[in-house]
This record gives C-alpha cells, structure tokens and sequence, in this order.
C-alpha cells in the first residue's frame, strides 16, 4: 500500500508581479493546481513543482531574477533547491 | 458571548475592463501593460478634419502603405506602459551615472591612449546628431501612426534616443571640452565624411509613411549604425587597444540596442506575417534604405577601422541581412 503523496505548496500575495509568475508554474507543471484566496494565490502540486526563469521571462518579456519572487511570498512548503534558472519545491517521500 | 471569526472570499464582478475582456477572450485578470495599451487610441468619431490634412481623419490608418486588420497586433516584447518603462530607464540611468563618476573620478579618460580618444571624439561625438535626428523620425511616427499599441514605444523609442544625444554630450565633455561640441557640429554640418549621413537622416525628416520611417531609421539605419560604433569600433577595437574608458561610456547605447532590438524585429514580423503585400513593401524600404545607409556609412567605418574598414563594414553589413532574413524579409 502507498502513501498518499504529500503537497509541495507557494503561497504568493495575489498581485501585478505574481500573475506571471503562477502563469509559468502552471505552464511547466501539468500537475500543479491552484487555490486562489483573497489577496493570496496558493499553487500546490503533489511531490514535486517547479519554477523556471525562462517561462517567467517568456512571459514578462524582460530580465528576471527568481529572488524578486521573494518579495511577493507568503509562505511555502517543501524541500528548497534554488538556482538561478530554476527554483524546485520537493518532498522526499 | 461566542464572536466567530471567518474570511469570507469576495468574488470580483469583473476582473479587467470590458475592451480589453473582448479582447483577451475572458474575463480574467489582464496585465498593466495591456490595460494600458490595447484600444487606447480614438478609432471613431473623431472631431472635423484637420487644415493641414483634409484628406485624413486625425488618427488615420491610411497614412502608411502598409495595411492591417488589427493595429494592436503590434505588441511589444519588452510590455513597456509609461510606469514600466520609466522604472527600467531609471536603473538604467543609475547605473550609467556610477559609471561616468568611476570614468572621471579615477581621470580614466588621461589614462587612454590619445590617438584613441582622438578617434573617439571625431567618430562619436558627431552621432548625437544622429540620435536627435533619430528622436525626430520617432516623433514622427508617434505622432502619425496608428494604434497605441505601435505608437507608444515609438514615442518612448524617441525619448530614449534624446536620452543618448545627452550621454554621446556628457561622454565628450569628459573627453575633451564644451570646444569638441562646436567642433563636433562643425564637422556635421561641413566635413565631407558626415555629409552622405547628415542627407540620410535629413531626408527621412521629409518621409510621409510612417512606417517606412520605422524601417528606414529604426530597423535600417540603428541596425547598421549601433553594431559598426558602438559593438564593433568601440566596443571591439577601441576597447582591445587600451580605450576601455570610452566604452564604459557608451554602455547604455550597446545595452539599449540590444533590447529595443527585440521590439524593432517584433513589429517588423507582425506586419511581414499580416501579408505578402506588406512582405513586398517593406522588402523593398529595406533594400532601398539599406543601399544609402551603408553607403553613408562607409567614411564612419574608415575613421574608426582605417584599413580594416572593407572588411568591418562587410561583416556588419552581413549580420545585419541574417537579422533581416530572420524577421522574414525575404533579400
């Protein structure tokens, strides 16, 4: 019998800068979902989600640095990897 | 007493306005860029005909050749609305500051080879009458064009143009003195080096299709004027031979070449994509343009390379028809 596998989570303030950047969780993780509360936007995927600058800057059209998603977070579940193309949320389960 | 404490969620009647809803295909959130461009512009009853134009409504689709069925097909890559663009500007403009300071504080401009900073001063310092002819045509376009959508970077295209007149001005002010502008316009205006692209620029002041101004100056001329200065001359050859104080100050020009690149060659495919005949057209601005540009260009290449200046031009010149390729503007 297998454990059901336990949601990574991003909770973003829902704003201008963050649409963006769930658009390109969402584009780039077909597993992912998203909750959306008032003034918050949560994305949950189960195992494992992942955030990449390319998608985001696809999207933006400029230069963008994953640490400014830092102003925007609220909260966070998961095991961190963070690089400077790639930001990963996992559970090792 | 028991109090209850909950959040209720408060659904939004709509998330954006009605135009940009039709538009975008639903009622969800939409960006500041494109509530701030798409349908900005007066499309119809607009006052009486203007004096100077009877034959054209104010905004008028009519006064380029080149025809669409959507003018906000035109978007911009970089999605820049006036708060958006003067923000990047602004970073832009710090970072240009510190580096004029770390130029004249530490006298790096003493420190360059004079031959170099003599080239320097003849092969840049003219170009800011370059750049006030380029802020002209841009003008010109913001103001006769057609759709926010093209319009607006078009103005903010022309603005950012002012803005390098002014760095090309403070860059030869470091390297010489108020002097070396007198001279500078001087040579504009009466050496023969100058004389085919002071005509080129001129010439476009008279140019009534507004968006053969567009290729002519901001796709043709740009293209082939940036690389050959700033990425070749400058930025290449000055900078290997001990003149690396020059190139930091023209940094902004190479860096601002690159991104509004992106929105000359975004606008140049949409039109290309919308039809053959818009295909046909703006192939043949480009070879028509093209021909005089390079030939303008040909005393610029020999000031700055010398002998190598054949060789120098050509490889410009051959990147500049991969870009073109690219962008589908079949040669």
């Amino acid at each position: 019998m297998t454990a059901p596998i336990s949601n990574v989570f991003l909770a973003l303030q829902a704003n201008d800068e963050t649409r963006p950047i769930v658009e390109a969780i969402l584009a780039d993780n077909a597993h992912a979902q998203v909750d959306e509360q008032p003034g918050m936007v949560r994305v949950f995927a189960p195992g494992t989600m992942s955030l990449n600058r390319h998608t985001v800057e696809e999207l933006i059209g400029r230069k963008f640095d994953l640490q400014e998603i830092h102003i925007n977070i609220i909260s966070l579940s998961g095991h961190v990897d963070e690089g400077d193309d790639t930001l990963t949320l996992t559970w090792n389960n | 007493m028991q109090m209850d404490l909950r959040t209720v969620s408060i659904k939004p009647q709509r998330q954006t306005f009605g135009h940009i809803a039709r538009r975008l295909g639903a009622d969800k959130p939409a960006s500041r860029y494109q509530e701030g461009t798409l349908d900005m512009q007066s499309m119809a009853n607009q006052h009486y005909r203007p004096l100077w134009d009877p034959e054209h409504e104010y905004f008028d689709a009519r006064r380029t050749a080149i025809v669409m069925t959507d003018w906000y097909s035109f978007k911009d890559p970089r999605q820049y609305y006036y708060g958006s663009y003067v923000m990047a500007r602004a970073r832009q403009q710090d970072a240009a500051e510190s580096t004029f300071d770390f130029v004249e504080t530490r006298r790096l401009v003493e420190l360059a080879p004079p031959h170099l900073v003599a080239t320097a001063k003849r092969l840049l310092v003219p170009l800011r009458h370059v750049a006030w002819g380029a802020s002209m045509n841009n003008d010109f376009i913001a103001a006769y064009g057609f759709g926010a959508a093209l319009t607006q970077p078009a103005l903010l295209h022309a603005m950012d143009q002012l803005g390098i007149a002014q760095f090309i001005t403070r860059a030869a002010l470091l390297l010489g003195g108020p002097e070396d502008l007198d001279e500078a316009k001087q040579a504009w205006l009466e050496d023969a080096d100058w004389q085919p692209l002071r005509r080129l620029v001129e010439d476009l002041f008279v140019e009534k299709d507004w968006f053969e101004l567009l290729v002519a100056q901001d796709l043709v001329i740009d293209g082939l004027l940036y690389p050959l200065i700033y990425q070749t001359i400058i930025d290449d050859r000055i900078a290997a031979d001990g003149g690396s104080a020059i190139s930091m100050m023209t940094q902004f020009q190479t860096e601002w070449f690159g991104e509004t690149g992106k929105w000359v060659d975004a606008q140049i495919k949409i039109a290309v994509g919308e039809s053959h005949a818009n295909r046909d057209l703006i192939a043949n601005w480009v070879a028509k343009w093209k021909a005089r540009a390079v030939a303008s260009l040909v005393p610029l290449a020999k000031i700055g390379a010398g002998d190598d200046a054949p060789a120098v031009l050509d490889e410009v010149v051959s990147q500049f028809e991969r870009r073109v390729a690219k962008l589908g503007v079949g040669a």
